[in-house]
């Protein structure tokens, strides 16, 4: 009784335990049910049980309800496709005037709002990608085919890559200094010599308009958001979602909404790098002191030069970590939209992917990694550059940038035109290296792993086979052994007990959406998965995050590690893997923990360092030891810190079982991928990423809602 | 005094919802509790005051008593609830945005407890800031923050970033941001506030020193009542958002209004604050010794010389006429005697 007092929380845990296992031992296994393999579902089958909806078939295996909801939601993926073709082509026909066949032409609003948009991105990355490579699109647009046959000196002959490289290395130093100007044009010269060229420009004309766009699209709304409650309470729920949601879930709607192709890819880039940048936009801005408000109100500003000029850049840090986060996303997307059609390093990533070939894979995303690296550090550099408003300087020094360039415009044309001399008959290496004509050390890589497989692999075999039949498929078979009612009941209680009623509600809402889905038991599988990754992630991330904390070298290097493997194309990661583990859940596994493990270790660093001084001293003036100070002292007080970093665990992992899905699993992921090749996919796609996106969101507002309570009660903020 | 600059007519600044309704109904008596209870606070509570050209008022009280409130219905960032403020004869709640820009970027300065200045500009580009907003070119702008650089102190710091300086050099920062444009009337708002002691009374005499040479009208906000009594031409006592007193800081020690500003001035040392024109017995003239002394000279500097007297002393005024006297016993009993009875 004296613990029951003492202890309510734990006994309200137990009780809840207690319950969910009761439930679990009380519910039997249907003894018709078994865990249908991806293919047999479609068939119709005399065993089903049907039910009409607006109209709608739906189609499912009726179970006992305490075992398996019925899939009441089925019908909700049908009605989302019928919508968006309603929507595409009956909704609102007007008349367009037709420039080819030059008269009016009736078509839906949305159809014509699309194409135009269509053909407005499309304009802006050929415009980009021709200034980069060469081309006559953008000077079709502004005239006709006719004209450019008539006049084919028109054409873009493209920049040699001396002169891009050049050119990124003057930007760099104009901006930042000597450092960053090496690392451009290092990272140039690499991407060149490679023969990354092509793709390489291809993904930069990609991101240099979908990142500007993102960017001004996530600001505008943020300071909207900032500016009305009402547009920040219609935006919040759609953010959160879109937070937690997998990438390539986005893709197939847009599929349909926009077709295929790199303008398509921009566009969902969009859609997926907007909400971050809007949250840490209205983050930003809402954390400005008033006064500093009121300073540029009493400097007489217009409501306008109060944005600009005081609200803005006085937000800047945290909308700095917006653009970081938009320059990220388009990164990754630039890869995964290769399955929409988008050119660029995705293709080849995806190509290697295929033919699993790490060495390729390894040096496209390497390429990825260096350019997102550079165009970070470059828009950081832009934001924080300061004028010098009293040195005297001559012409020269004034513009000497300008003159180095314009001079090594010069040298390059000049090399290049040389190049056709001496490259006579083959190709013009002082223009461009093609794609296969660069260095390459792929071989070596290759070999690398050919060689760990051939060396280890009785010891690769028999781990993964011991993994597979001791570990994970007993583990996967208790997730699926999880009644539907004995699953809720622990989720509303754990929302329950973590943050009342309130939490309780939300958490029930979204754990019964994915329940009356046609998929919760692929969604067990995903949570199979994403568990064991985040386990071992984080007794990864929290361990090596604690011993490099130690030591102020090692901490730094660390999350310069972490921002490296950041940036790197996840898919890169499933390939290593699959050629040692096969197609199995063991690389799926592998390569989230290897992918997880970085916000964990990360928040473990950063939540560490956050601990006041002052305690440091104190605790050392009270003479503990390094141990007890780690123990009593440091982990009680990051510990809020370090659960946001298990939160992004969560959602990283989530997102690399989703992945993983390319390997083959069994999970919501591998119905994502088919519905991309589904021309009804789009209903599938966004339910599916829908009930993803809950999963983490689940998670989510537990642990911000314990986080938040624990910060309170320990007076940190 | 001369011509009235700031000019507040029953002001009363209520925050919460129905807010304007609630004062109409109330006729203009406000009660602080019972708007409490139906959810309204009530910042300002009918003030009434004016500030002449050159004056410099400063506004004491606790926190929470209203006095930011106040400043900010002056300057309106906040939308007084009701009353007129008139600014040299300019209603300013009729203003429009435009032609309140206007009168911000032209006549008015205001400095920050909290210094805000803009993180991401230098200090030369802070004080630049407001004559950039209002137009001028880069040039005339920097050279004119550079001269207020030097009125400030600052020279060799102006590529200095706020972070990289100490708060009492943030501050300089400040005034010479509020100066840049040469406004006719200064706010400033527990200016010093944030700063620790030997900092502030560095500050202040700055202050006083520049104020002598700019003589701007100002409204000077603290919760110190030492620092009111220092700087003040007049005081205006806040609570609850009621102003208990406004008077001369003589006059608020001498006949403190209200107990709540006979608080305050119970630990004041009289002799530093009172100048012998408020303790001097003007209708007598006569049997006057040889020395005299001038009416405005602070108590404390003359004490000592009144003291070793055995006649009564004659006071004098700028033209060294006679215009009253005061005993040597007066002055102990200003000093020592004042205390006990709380007169």
């Amino acid at each position: 009784m004296e613990y029951l007092k003492k202890y309510p929380k734990l006994f309200q845990w137990l009780f809840l335990l207690i319950v969910f296992f009761a439930l679990c031992f009380a519910i039997d296994v249907p003894e018709t049910y078994k865990f249908i393999r991806g293919q047999a579902e479609f068939v119709k089958d005399p065993n089903q049980s049907v039910y009409f909806f607006l109209g709608k078939e739906v189609r499912y295996y009726a179970f006992d309800v305490f075992w398996r909801l019925p899939p009441l939601l089925g019908w909700l993926p049908i009605w989302i496709n019928d919508s968006l073709f309603f929507l595409m082509n009956e909704w609102m026909p007007m008349e367009f005037w037709n420039e080819d066949t030059q008269e009016f032409k009736t078509r839906p609003l949305l159809l014509q709002v699309s194409r135009n948009l269509t053909a407005f991105m499309t304009f802006l990355i050929e415009l980009i990608r021709e200034i980069l490579l060469g081309g006559l699109e953008t000077i079709v647009a502004f005239t006709s085919w006719d004209f450019i046959d008539a006049y084919p000196w028109l054409e873009l002959p493209g920049l040699p890559w001396t002169i891009v490289a050049a050119g990124a290395a003057i930007l760099s130093y104009k901006l930042s200094g000597k450092g960053l100007a090496v690392f451009a044009g290092l990272t140039m010269i690499y991407i060149s010599i490679f023969g990354q060229w092509k793709p390489s420009m291809q993904t930069l004309s990609f991101i240099l308009v979908a990142a500007p766009l993102s960017f001004i699209f996530g600001l505008g709304l943020g300071i909207a958001a900032y500016k009305s409650k009402r547009v920040e309470k219609a935006l919040y729920p759609i953010l959160l979602v879109m937070q937690t949601m997998p990438q390539y879930a986005v893709l197939v709607p847009a599929l349909v909404l926009f077709g295929v192709g790199d303008h398509a890819a921009v566009i969902i880039t969009m859609v997926v790098a907007v909400p971050p940048m809007i949250l840490l936009t209205i983050l930003g801005l809402r954390a400005i002191p008033p006064e500093v408000i009121e300073a540029g109100r009493m400097s007489g500003c217009t409501n306008w030069q109060l944005m600009l000029k005081v609200l803005i850049p006085t937000a800047r840090r945290d909308i700095l970590i917006g653009v970081n986060q938009v320059i990220m996303v388009c990164f990754s997307m630039a890869v995964i939209s290769a399955f929409i059609g988008a050119k660029g390093l995705g293709f080849n990533l995806l190509l290697a992917l295929n033919q699993l070939n790490i060495g390729l894979a390894l040096e496209a995303g390497l390429c990825i990694s260096l350019i997102a690296i550079l165009l970070d550090k470059m828009s950081l550099a832009w934001a924080n550059k300061q004028t010098d408003y009293f040195g005297n300087l001559t012409f020269f020094q004034r513009n000497k940038n300008v003159i180095f360039f314009a001079a090594s415009f010069l040298i390059g044309i000049i090399l290049a035109y040389v190049g056709t001399f001496i490259f006579k008959g083959s190709f013009n290496y002082l223009f461009e290296i093609p794609h296969n004509k660069g260095i390459s050390t792929a071989d070596f890589w290759n070999k690398g792993v050919d060689w760990i497989f051939d060396t280890f692999f009785v010891y690769i075999k028999a781990f993964n086979t011991w993994l597979i039949q001791d570990v994970l498929q007993p583990m996967r078979a208790l997730y699926l052994r999880m009644p539907a009612v004995a699953t809720l009941v622990l989720a509303v209680g754990a929302g329950y007990l973590i943050g009342g009623i309130r939490s309780a509600l939300v958490v029930a809402a979204l754990t019964l959406f994915i329940a009356l889905s046609p998929w919760w038991d692929r969604a067990l599988v995903t949570l199979y998965m994403a568990t064991f990754g985040v386990v071992i992630s984080c007794l990864i991330g929290f361990t090596v995050g604690t011993l490099c904390f130690q030591n102020k070298k090692s901490a730094a290097f660390m999350l310069g590690v972490c921002d490296i493997f950041q940036t790197f194309p996840s898919f890169v990661y499933l390939i290593p893997v699959m050629m040692l583990f096969g197609i199995t859940d063991t690389s799926v596994l592998i390569a989230v923990i290897v992918y997880a493990t970085i916000p964990a270790t990360r928040y473990t660093i950063e939540g560490l360092r956050s601990v006041p001084v002052g305690l440091h001293e104190a605790a050392t003036m009270s003479g503990v030891n390094k141990f007890q100070r780690l123990t009593k002292i440091e982990f009680p007080l990051a510990f809020p810190h370090m659960m946001l970093g298990l939160n992004q665990t969560i959602v990283f992992a989530l997102f690399m079982v989703i992945i993983g899905a390319f390997i083959g699993t069994e999970d919501l992921g591998q119905y994502i991928l088919k519905a991309l090749s589904d021309k009804n996919g789009a209903g599938i796609g966004l339910t599916l990423g829908i009930c993803v996106a809950f999963i983490g969101l689940i998670f989510d507002n537990l642990i911000r809602t314990w986080v938040g309570k624990r910060k309170k009660h320990l007076g940190i903020d | 005094m001369s011509e009235t600059v700031i000019k507040c007519e029953s002001v009363y600044k209520i925050f919460g919802e129905n807010a304007k309704k609630m004062l109409e109904e109330s006729n203009g008596n406000v009660d602080a509790k019972t708007f409490q209870e139906k959810g309204c606070i009530v910042g300002v509570n009918n003030a009434s005051f004016e500030v002449a050209k050159g004056e410099m008022l400063v506004v004491m009280g606790l926190s929470g008593s209203g006095k930011s409130t106040l400043l900010r219905c002056i300057s309106r960032l906040t939308d007084a609830t009701g009353g007129k403020i008139f600014i040299e004869g300019q209603d300013l709640l009729e203003l429009n945005n435009k032609e309140l820009i206007e009168l911000r970027r032209n006549k008015m300065g205001m400095v920050f407890q909290s210094f805000a200045l803009l993180p991401h500009k230098t200090v030369v580009e802070n004080i630049a800031f407001p004559l950039q907003i209002k137009g001028t070119n880069t040039e005339d702008s920097i050279n004119r923050a550079m001269e207020m650089v030097k009125l400030v102190g600052l020279d060799g710091r102006e590529n200095y970033f706020p972070r990289e300086l100490s708060g009492g050099q943030q501050q300089r920062v400040g005034i010479a941001r509020s100066l840049a444009v040469e406004p006719d009337i200064w706010f400033l708002d527990e200016p010093f506030s944030a700063l620790d002691p030997l900092i502030r009374k560095e500050m202040q005499d700055e202050f006083l020193r520049l104020q002598e040479k700019l003589q701007k009208t100002i409204m000077f906000i603290t919760h110190d009542f030492d620092e009111a009594l220092k700087l003040a031409d007049r005081i205006a006592i806040m609570k609850d958002g009621i102003i208990e007193q406004l008077d001369t800081p003589a006059n608020i020690v001498l006949n403190p209004a209200t107990e709540y500003v006979r608080k305050f001035t119970e630990e004041v040392p009289r002799e530093k604050v009172l100048v012998i024109e408020d303790v001097m017995d003007t209708s007598n003239k006569d049997n006057l010794g040889d020395l005299k002394v001038s009416k405005d000279d602070i108590i404390e500097n003359v004490a000592e010389k009144i003291l070793t007297q055995e006649n009564i002393v004659g006071v004098v005024d700028s033209n060294n006429n006679i215009v009253g006297s005061i005993k040597p016993s007066k002055i102990i009993d200003t000093v020592f005697g004042g205390r006990k009875n709380g007169s």
